[in-house]
């Protein structure tokens, strides 16, 4: 690794670069360039272009028109493979890894050389020593946190020793302790002369992290500066375009209602392989609040919410109330029909069927609500094809009618409509996995507002996120999630980020025989 | 000039009714090809194969007979298939509804008025429908392929339709023949015209009925849900399991259906072999007719031509009849390579020059 020389070409130029998806220009006459050594954000909404650069930086896709510079010469990179030759590396924000597999059987997988194992094991030891990055070479890949497996792609991509290392939102699925830990790593592949491009929503990291940042709306370049001189208002100012609008939590009631979500004891076994079981999950969740569920993806999220809905049901009665009901044993319409409503975190082929219409999809949730929609096993769909233009009014779903397929709508606004095809119920329990997951700002503060308003309004709603942002915004009361296990939720106001780190690092488990 | 395949954003509305046709198109030029190899003249051949036999009234109603078990069981399966339930044993379950509908001409040969006709077609939907049910339960106890269950228990139940003509239902007065007794009276299902009987209006409502279900009822909602995206169908509160067992049910209903009605309107007798492979050849009925049941009708029609055409190809140009089975193993063949142009396209591959 050459040391890095301030007076020569930047590492990587990228001048002009356009690239078209039909009639959506995802790329615009983007410009950046990043040096040696240096740390440069890349940052904006959700879909405003920033994948699609990397893409092309990385040789995934290839540019319309404008050219990519190496160190001052123009490159073509004409495939992920090239670009590892030419020393440009990725980390994806979706692990693409074999969980059956160890991990040096991972890694070896994904090198083009037919390495002898004893030479890559000690190599993949040296580089995880090196960066401060522990792993065990012949660990099986399903047996690691998410942080480590992380680490797994890092070091994969760092055994190429590349000069440029691009990274995809590396923190969303890691604790703030994780990430604490991430920057060391990445401040010290800076410092030995390499350019780091670091993709990421959290603005407060950026602004810890990185020296420089361009940042993207609508695909084009709104401007490139120096993230330490700015605020984390004024950063996403520019990303959105306007003021964001701010989210209006009233003061929680003084008097809070009877509680319409009540768990006793949940526990249930892992439902696959690699499922998570439940264990001793107990929640009250009382008329006029927000309760949210805090952990990083995959410590039970999703199997408690196939539990909360019915979609599994649990072992034995006297286990999940709603409004007093004992549901344990019932599937999810009964639950509907006791007043909860659902909102699973996949939008297209759990909350939605991608190729059927949004009319036909306003069905799948609501057929056997007892509103009316089926009449002696036959469908109403003239009254689902109203119920949907009302739920596109009011909820304002973009470039979208009752006849157009779910997968047809962006994600910002097939959300907005999945959550109000669920409000127009004006449901006594809401239940929602992820309500803002990949959706842009504009749209998930609308939600977060509607998700407030619906607990305003006297009704029970219980939020499973990811995003601390979000829950300090909206929560009232919040609960971390580890491993199946479920810490006892407490006012917002009583934890900070610190508090709910330890907690995600399983701080509140017990001692389960095996771990 | 390399072409690859891509993957569409969404797709094709078009390819999707242009995909059979292509097939078909496809499936006549190679059976040109075939006709050349076995020293024929292919247009001649191919006149006497699909033209002729259009060309009588005679051989039309015949088209309808032929047609009247592979509409009625094509589109069963095409709502199978539509819930991605795999049922490839129809041609099973038709020989066991065949052998539940005869119980009545057979067992009870006294018993001979229309209420006689009608328990005959309710006794083979309840047969096919409970073979049908073996695969469904395997699969749900067990997580048993239906694919193959459903294929195996084809096997079984032509065996034992064998065994039953040649042992216990033989006609004593037969001459030792592995045939049953002849039908009569009301055992029979009435003709309509010629040979054609009361089986093509049942195949004709049985279209019409599924058709319906699909477009409006909550059960036919269910079974597009399920086909196309299962959790969302679980979000729906459909059961995987329920789904399966009445795709099942359904679908071997309507392939006993088909058999008692092959059976009392166009045999009028068990015998060793009842269908040439209706059950199978409804397999392909599905997946021509676009696995919709309107579909299925036209696709009927057409396959029951196969049939037809094979036959005058056998007394004109003396070609073995098997023939037929060429022939719809190469149109089944096409239809699947077709509908690869529903998702994807080809693009020329020269516009990624500098691959690595």
């Amino acid at each position: 690794m050459k040391a890095p020389d301030e007076t020569s070409a930047p590492l990587l130029q990228v001048r002009g670069i356009t690239r078209r998806f039909g009639a959506l220009v995802a790329n615009d006459d983007v410009s950046l360039s990043v040096k040696a050594g240096e740390i440069h954000a890349l940052l904006g909404e959700n879909g405003a272009g920033k994948s699609t650069l990397v893409k092309i930086i990385y040789g995934a896709l290839q540019p319309d028109s404008g050219e990519i510079l190496l160190a001052g010469e123009p490159v073509r990179i004409a495939s992920p493979a090239a670009a590892r030759e030419m020393g440009i590396g990725m980390v994806f924000q979706h692990f693409s890894l074999f969980e059956p597999f160890t991990v040096a059987e991972n890694i070896r997988l994904a090198l083009a050389a037919d390495e002898d194992k004893a030479a890559l094991d000690q190599r993949i030891r040296e580089v995880s020593r090196q960066y401060g990055l522990p792993l065990d070479p012949g660990a099986l890949v399903a047996d690691l946190s998410v942080g480590e497996r992380q680490r797994v792609e890092i070091v994969r991509c760092l055994l190429a020793d590349p000069r440029i290392i691009i990274l995809d939102e590396p923190t969303s699925v890691l604790t703030p302790q994780e990430a604490g830990e991430l920057f060391v790593t990445l401040r010290k592949l800076a410092d030995e002369g390499r350019a780091i491009i670091y993709i990421s929503h959290r603005l407060e990291e950026v602004r810890a992290l990185c020296a420089s940042a361009t940042i993207l709306r609508h695909g084009k370049v709104v401007d490139s500066l120096d993230p330490r001189r700015e605020t984390a208002a004024s950063l996403a100012r520019l990303m959105v375009g306007a003021d964001i609008h701010d989210v209006h939590a009233a003061p929680p009631p003084d008097m809070l209602g009877a509680p319409l979500l009540h768990l006793r004891d949940l526990t249930l076994p892992p439902d696959g392989p690699f499922g998570v079981p439940l264990y001793g999950i107990s929640l009250n969740v009382r008329a006029g609040e927000v309760v949210a569920i805090a952990g990083v993806a995959g410590n039970g999220q999703r199997e408690l919410f196939r539990a909360l809905s019915g979609e599994r049901l649990a072992q034995g009665n006297g286990v999940i109330f709603i409004r007093g009901e004992d549901v344990s044993r019932k599937g999810i319409n009964a639950r509907r029909r006791a007043g909860a409503a659902f909102a699973p975190e996949e939008r297209l082929g759990h909350a939605c069927v991608p190729l059927m219409t949004l009319s036909e999809n306003i069905v799948l949730s609501r057929h056997a609500t007892g509103e009316g929609l089926v009449r002696r096993g036959v469908i109403d769909y003239g009254k689902a094809r109203e119920i949907c233009d009302r739920v596109i009014r009011a909820n304002d779903v973009r470039g979208a009618d009752a006849g157009k397929a779910a997968a047809a709508l962006s994600g910002g606004n097939l959300q907005k409509f999945i959550m109000g095809r669920e409000l127009d119920r004006k449901p006594a329990l809401f239940i929602v996995n992820q309500p803002t997951w990949g959706v842009d700002a504009g749209a998930a503060a609308l939600i977060r507002q509607q998700l407030i308003d619906l607990a305003r309004a006297g009704s029970a709603v219980l939020v499973i996120s990811q995003d601390l942002d979000e829950i300090f915004e909206i929560a009232d009361r919040i609960a971390v999630i580890s491993r199946g296990e479920l810490s006892a939720a407490q006012p917002a106001g009583e934890l900070d980020r610190e508090k709910i780190g330890l907690l995600m690092a399983g701080a509140h488990e017990t001692a389960r025989g095996a771990a | 000039m390399i072409f690859v395949l891509e993957k569409r954003e969404a797709p094709s509305p078009l390819w999707r009714w242009l995909s059979p046709l292509l097939a078909i198109a496809l499936a006549v030029l190679a059976g040109a090809v075939m006709f050349a190899i076995l020293g024929h003249d292919p247009a001649a051949a191919l006149y006497v194969y699909f033209i002729e036999p259009l060309t009588s009234a005679w051989s039309i109603e015949e088209l309808i007979v032929k047609a009247t078990p592979l509409v009625m069981t094509g589109a069963g399966l095409a709502m199978a298939y539509r819930a991605n339930v795999w049922n490839i044993g129809a041609e099973g379950q038709l020989i066991m509804g065949a052998l539940a509908g005869s119980m009545i001409p057979i067992l009870t040969p006294g018993w001979n008025d229309p209420l006689a006709l009608l328990a005959m077609l309710i006794l083979a939907a309840a047969g096919g429908a409970l073979w049908g049910w073996i695969p469904a339960v395997l699969k749900n106890r067990f997580n048993a392929n239906e694919i193959l269950t459903s294929l195996m228990l084809v096997y079984v139940a032509q065996l034992f339709l064998d065994w039953l003509v040649r042992g216990p239902w033989r006609d004593p007065k037969g001459f030792n023949f592995p045939k049953s007794v002849t039908f009569e009276g009301w055992h029979v299902l009435p003709a309509i015209s010629g040979r054609v009987h009361l089986g093509a209006i049942l195949a004709l409502l049985a279209v019409l009925i599924l058709w319906w279900m699909l477009a409006r009822m909550t059960y036919g909602f269910s079974v597009r849900v399920m086909g196309s995206a299962p959790r969302a169908g679980l979000f729906a509160g459909f059961s995987a399991q329920k789904t399966t067992t009445a795709a099942f049910l359904l679908s071997g209903a309507l392939a006993g259906l088909a058999g008692i009605s092959e059976v009392s309107g166009s045999i009028g007798q068990l015998q060793p072999s009842i269908s040439p492979g209706y059950g199978f050849t409804a397999i392909i009925v599905a997946f021509l007719g676009r696995l919709s049941p309107l579909g299925a009708l036209f696709a009927g029609l057409l396959l029951a031509l196969t049939y037809l055409g094979g036959e005058s190809a056998q007394l004109a140009l003396n070609i073995s009849d098997k023939v037929a089975q060429a022939f719809q193993g190469i149109l089944l063949f096409f239809i699947l390579a077709s509908d690869t142009l529903v998702n994807y396209r080809f693009r020329r591959a020269a516009s990624r020059e500098g691959r690595t």
